[in-house]
């Protein structure tokens, strides 16, 4: 795992009075996911472009698959491929007109280039729609196109810029699939995200991106563990003992409990798991019924939380350009 | 081993299938420019076959033009409608072409507002060949305009005494021209923000650079201010030598002033609009 698929050094870009990315080191290895996270606007689309040739660095040095993004474009043009935010594809043509034209810019013949259309169309389940304009395409399938289109030849690393983001759930694990295929495969995958889920569940790493900046790296594991050991969730029979089941899970945990959504429930940041059992008993002592409860690991919503000082929903005013 | 879920609607990604695509591993030679260009230019021509509606603009505008100006000015400006159709359908064979070339501006910025240019642009070929296809098809435009006018003319009883290789050889010219001039249009929508300002911008210029041409009326009764900027106005020359050689003359002065006048617009926009592609946000 020595070798280094990405590296950058103090990447920056403006736009106008915007610091979009300011200045951002990532070490990516090849092989695996790695996801960048974070909110709208954060720089991860700007910084996938620099990575991806398409926007020249103000400052900093980038390196993909040890090619100089600047100097060696060319280099890792032909090596990576990306799957922009928004649907790369001609609308106007068929699913199998625009895997035909990609195939035939990077260098296939007539009568290959439309044999590998049709197999990428085939292992994407959109061998039916071959014939359909891709305007006509429910938003599953044009990811899914888009995606192949990425896959023409098979990229030693690709981008993929927020693969689910506006996807039904079905779709949403149909794309999570296909990444896992890729690196099953060998591919290095890059993919950015605003869904905690999504990183926890595809990356082997994960760099949370604010303002421009990585405040935080590491696995899905390390990030969380950097929050606390995990926290209590405590749903409760009757609603209305909520607040002294706060008091009673304050004492018995040593930390403050507090409320959830939900009005029968609760939860409280946990230290030491030892102690969860002497406060389940506590509660009942006190004649507190529990429905149900559960321990676990803090959830990277919490972790963007401790990290930014605020939740991960939150919309800076700049859009993600 | 078939490791999917059963859904029906659209059939689910297939791992082997995925992995067969994937190990594929063929990395064909890289296509020259000319090649590539080709390519997009063949996508250009697709585009046209998926949405027809495009090609109103080079069908019904010169018609539109070519009835107008013959049947509502032809017998004040020169005595009687089929005088003035041997005068004027040269002319607005030129203006047709002219204001076809805006079209490659509206079309390439509603091209790069939507993210098939990322893709492009992220491929690894040479640069300006998305932007050439779309020209190379554009050519095929500006010649179905073409052929509409000089139809037309004919049915209606325009003759030109150049016959057919004088004809052939004066729309030629005017397609490299409408070629190069398109870069000024490929320039302007890489610089402004959506395909209306494109379309607005180019109408501006080119309304009063067709207009105040020799296209529709011999200028020599006009004010000597006006006739010092029609001579300098490039579409004056272009007008000029499309009649010449529709008429049987051979202009060779007009024809080395167009074939100039195109090199230098490819040579001044040709650099800027690659410039702005390379670095478009």
């Amino acid at each position: 795992m020595g070798k280094l698929a990405i590296e950058t050094r103090g990447l920056k870009k403006s736009f106008g009075k915007t610091h979009a990315v300011a200045g951002v080191d990532l070490a990516v290895s090849a092989g695996g996911v790695y996801g960048v996270l974070g909110p709208n606007g954060a720089g991860k689309t700007t910084t996938i472009r620099m990575l991806a040739t398409l926007l020249r660095p103000d400052a900093g040095e980038a390196q993909v698959l040890g090619y100089d993004v600047v100097r060696d474009a060319r280099s890792v043009r032909t090596r990576v491929s990306l799957t922009g935010q928004f649907a790369s594809i001609d609308e106007d043509l068929t699913g199998v007109e625009n895997l035909l034209l990609l195939a035939r810019l990077l260098g296939y013949s007539r009568r290959r280039g439309r044999e590998r259309a049709t197999d990428l169309l085939d292992a994407f389940g959109l061998a039916e729609a071959a014939d359909r304009q891709v305007k006509k395409y429910s938003g599953g399938m044009r990811r899914r196109i888009d995606i192949a289109a990425s896959l023409v030849v098979t990229p030693e690393l690709i981008f993929l810029d927020e693969p689910t983001t506006g996807l039904d759930p079905r779709s949403r694990n149909q794309v999570w699939e296909i990444v896992r295929g890729l690196v099953a495969e060998g591919t290095t995958v890059l993919l950015t995200t605003q869904y905690l889920d999504e990183a926890d569940q595809l990356a082997d790493r994960i760099a949370v991106i604010d303002h421009g900046k990585v405040i935080a790296e590491g696995s899905s594991g390390q990030l969380k563990a950097s929050v606390g050991a995990g926290s209590l969730h405590v749903r409760l029979r009757n609603p209305e003992q909520r607040a002294e089941a706060e008091r009673v899970l304050a004492a018995a945990l040593d930390v403050p409990a507090e409320p959830s959504a939900d009005p029968a429930a609760l939860s409280a940041r946990i230290s030491d798991p030892e102690r969860v059992a002497r406060a389940l008993a506590e509660l009942s002592r006190g004649g507190i019924d529990v429905t149900e409860f559960a321990l676990g690991q803090p959830s990277l919503d919490e972790v963007f939380l401790t990290l930014t000082g605020h939740p991960s929903e939150e919309t800076p005013k700049e859009d993600a350009a | 081993m078939n490791a999917t879920s059963t859904e029906q609607a659209s059939p689910p990604v297939t791992e082997d299938a995925l992995r067969r695509v994937l190990l594929a591993g063929e990395r064909p030679p890289r296509p020259g420019p000319v090649s590539t260009s080709l390519t997009f230019g063949w996508r250009a021509l697709l585009k046209i076959k998926h949405v027809p509606e495009q090609l109103v603009d080079v069908t019904m505008f010169p018609i539109m033009f070519t009835l107008m100006f013959t049947y509502l000015f032809g017998g004040a400006l020169a005595g009687s409608t089929q005088e003035y159709l041997q005068f004027l359908l040269p002319g607005i064979l030129v203006q047709a072409n002219v204001m076809i070339t805006m079209n490659t501006g509206i079309t390439l910025n509603t091209d790069i507002q939507k993210g098939v240019f990322d893709r492009f642009r992220s491929l690894p070929v040479w640069r300006p060949s998305p932007l050439v296809g779309a020209l190379l098809g554009d050519l095929v435009r500006y010649s179905t305009g073409s052929a509409i006018v000089i139809m037309l003319g004919l049915v209606l009883g325009f003759r030109p005494e150049g016959g057919a290789v004088g004809v052939v050889l004066s729309v030629a010219l005017l397609l490299a021209f409408s070629f190069c001039l398109s870069w000024l249009w490929t320039m302007l929508s890489l610089i402004l923000r959506t395909p209306n300002s494109v379309a607005g911008v180019s109408m501006m210029v080119m309304f009063p650079l067709t207009f105040v041409s020799n296209i529709f009326v011999d200028p020599k009764t006009m004010p000597g201010w006006m006739q010092a900027i029609i001579e300098v106005n490039p579409i004056t020359h272009l007008a000029t030598m499309v009649r010449g050689l529709m008429h049987g003359s051979v202009p060779a002065g007009e024809i080395g002033f167009v074939l100039v006048s195109s090199v230098l617009l490819v040579a001044v926009f040709g650099p800027i609009t690659m410039v702005l592609y390379r670095n478009k946000k």
